[in-house]
């Protein structure tokens, strides 16, 4: 569905991304990680056209979408769900989720969404009229992710959803990316917390320094020493 | 006391204009941290085109209301196209480059509209026709209200509440609220934010046409420098309601147009000139920037557009 060949990415003179190539398949949840500033958003952006790869090729359900603005890649069903969340502080939690689908004009569709939405992430609806800045981080985890899913993407992208969250928010993450992917949304997963990664994905990438030097099978991952040793803290 | 509501009246009026004009100058930082210093020309660009559309279509001969209409939308028109233009070939090309850049293209927008200005009509004032008929009626004891000053207020209250409506109750409009917080977030909703921030470019263009050809009615000298120490009056008007925010831009307008007047009428009692007119709004501004940076509604830099 997805595929990375040799791309590399730069921040004027840094190289931040090296020759990586990956691919995720249609209904796969994959998961990318490393530690701090290993270029796992640096993917990301460079995916959704918000960077401009220096080389390579990106191919999306068989189109070349390499450096294609942004805002052209939603409709072919690309979403995200941003690093630091992105949320529209001065919008309501409403209205952040009708930005979520600008992009659709069926009403129907647009409020049964909402709805699901609401059903994925309850605490959403009760803060449906609040401005989406007066969130505490894990609600705006949960309106980033809710919002990008009212394009009704077939790929999502999300960029660290656990980050800073309490143990039973991070639950609450992990378990809808779970329900996500059992409606048939493929998902590429960037985490720093790997153990949740590893055990809510298909297969994995490990990031380092701007170049993919592992990949594989998730549950294999987690098992090997050297994983274990740098991400697992085992 | 006729004096002061006199005062008053002509002050308001003035702020009208300013607050139009101011809020193409919030919307467009809002949008984009950019000061468009250009901006005040397009006034002055509102100014001719509705004065060569009032000679051309003959509407100077007879004056009427319909007149004044095609007029005022016609060179609204004219000012969105052009201000649309000047953000795609000389503010968008620039964009990615750093705040210093855009601040000395924006420069150089402003000084190339004025000459060019001066190259095609010359410097010499014209005079703007009477659109309408001017009459004065007497209001408060010998406090007078001119068409014109009803036709300013009456216009400026009915472009701000389409923009109002624009802004909080279209798609568009919330398309700018959102580009204006995050340009990223937008841009990955699927909305077009070139297009966006184009369409921002377009009305706050068309605000401030209709600024120009309202303060004609009013004061008909035109000429291609006018919209210097305007322009400037109405930037400084955004920056006291707090640059960005648009009920801001309003009141900014407002109370500049005010004080501007009641320091003519008054200022010479406690020692102030009435030549000091246009410095007014520049005092103000430097007291803002010492004690309220953020503007009277401004909260830091937080709610945009
Ligand atoms: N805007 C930028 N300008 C210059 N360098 C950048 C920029 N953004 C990121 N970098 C650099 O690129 C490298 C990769 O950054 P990136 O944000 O992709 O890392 P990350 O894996 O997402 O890290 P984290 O887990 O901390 O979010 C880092 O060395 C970072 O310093
Ligand atoms: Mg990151």
């Amino acid at each position: 569905m997805l595929t990375l060949e040799n791309v590399s990415v730069n921040y004027d003179a840094i190289e931040a991304l090296t020759d990586i190539s990956l691919t995720v398949s249609q209904g796969e949840v994959v998961t990318l990680i490393g530690a701090n500033g290993a270029g796992k958003t640096t993917t990301l952006r460079t995916i959704t056209g918000l960077l401009e790869p220096r080389n390579g090729r990106i191919t999306y359900e068989g189109k070349e979408i390499s450096g294609m603005a942004t805002h052209r890649l939603v409709p072919m069903g690309i979403a995200m769900s941003p690093e630091g969340r992105g949320v529209f502080a001065n919008l309501s939690v409403r209205e952040n989720l009708d930005m979520g689908a600008y992009i659709r004009k069926d009403k129907k569709g647009i409020s049964d969404d909402m709805e699901r939405a609401f059903t994925l992430f309850p605490r959403l609806k009760e803060r449906e009229k609040q401005k989406a800045g007066t969130l505490s981080g894990g609600e705006q985890q949960m309106l980033a992710m809710g919002r990008a899913m009212m394009s009704r993407p077939r790929l999502l992208l999300l960029d660290e959803p656990s980050l800073g969250l309490a143990p039973l928010l991070v639950h609450t993450i992990f378990e809808a990316i779970d329900n996500i992917r059992s409606e048939g949304t493929t998902i590429l997963l960037v985490e720093q917390n790997a153990n949740a990664a590893l055990h809510h994905s298909d297969r994995a990438y490990v990031l380092e320094t701007g170049r993919i030097v592992m990949e594989g099978d998730s549950k294999q991952l987690a098992a090997d020493p050297r994983v274990k040793e740098a991400y697992l803290g085992e | 006391m006729d004096t002061f509501v006199q005062q008053l009246i002509n002050g308001l009026t003035i702020g009208s204009i300013y607050a139009l004009i101011a809020l193409g100058y919030t919307m467009v930082y809002g949008i984009l941290r950019l000061i468009n210093f250009a901006h005040g020309d397009i006034y002055m660009v509102g100014a001719y085109a509705g004065y060569l559309l009032a000679i051309y279509l003959g509407f100077d001969a007879n004056p009427s209301i319909f007149g004044f209409i095609v007029v005022l939308l016609g060179a609204m028109l004219v000012a969105a196209l052009i201000g649309m233009a000047i953000e795609r070939f000389a503010y968008r090309p620039v964009r990615k480059f750093s705040r210093m850049t855009t601040l000395i293209t924006a420069i150089g927008m402003s000084l190339f509209i004025e000459y060019l200005f001066v190259f095609i009509f010359s410097g010499t004032p014209r005079s703007f026709p009477q659109l309408l008929q001017n009459d004065n009626y007497t209001i408060f004891g010998n406090a007078t209200i001119s068409t014109s000053q009803i036709l300013i207020f009456a216009v400026s209250i009915l472009l701000m509440v389409a923009l109002q409506y624009i802004i909080f109750r279209t798609k568009i409009g919330k398309a700018m609220r959102a580009v204006s917080f995050n340009l990223n977030s937008a841009k990955l909703m699927g909305v077009n934010t070139d297009f966006v921030i184009a369409f921002t470019f377009a009305l706050g263009s068309a605000l401030a046409a209709a600024g120009g050809v309202l303060t004609a009615q009013y004061n008909p000298k035109i000429e291609p420098l006018m919209g210097i120490i305007t322009g400037l009056k109405a930037f400084v008007a955004a920056v006291l309601g707090g640059i960005g925010n648009i009920p801001g831009a309003v009141l900014g307008g407002l109370l500049i147009g005010a004080a501007e007047t009641l320091v003519v009428g008054y200022g010479s009692y406690i020692g102030i000139p009435s030549t000091y007119r246009d410095a007014v709004a520049f005092a103000i501004l430097i007291l803002v920037l010492l004690i309220r940076p953020a503007g009277l509604l401004g909260t830091n830099v937080q709610e945009k557009v």
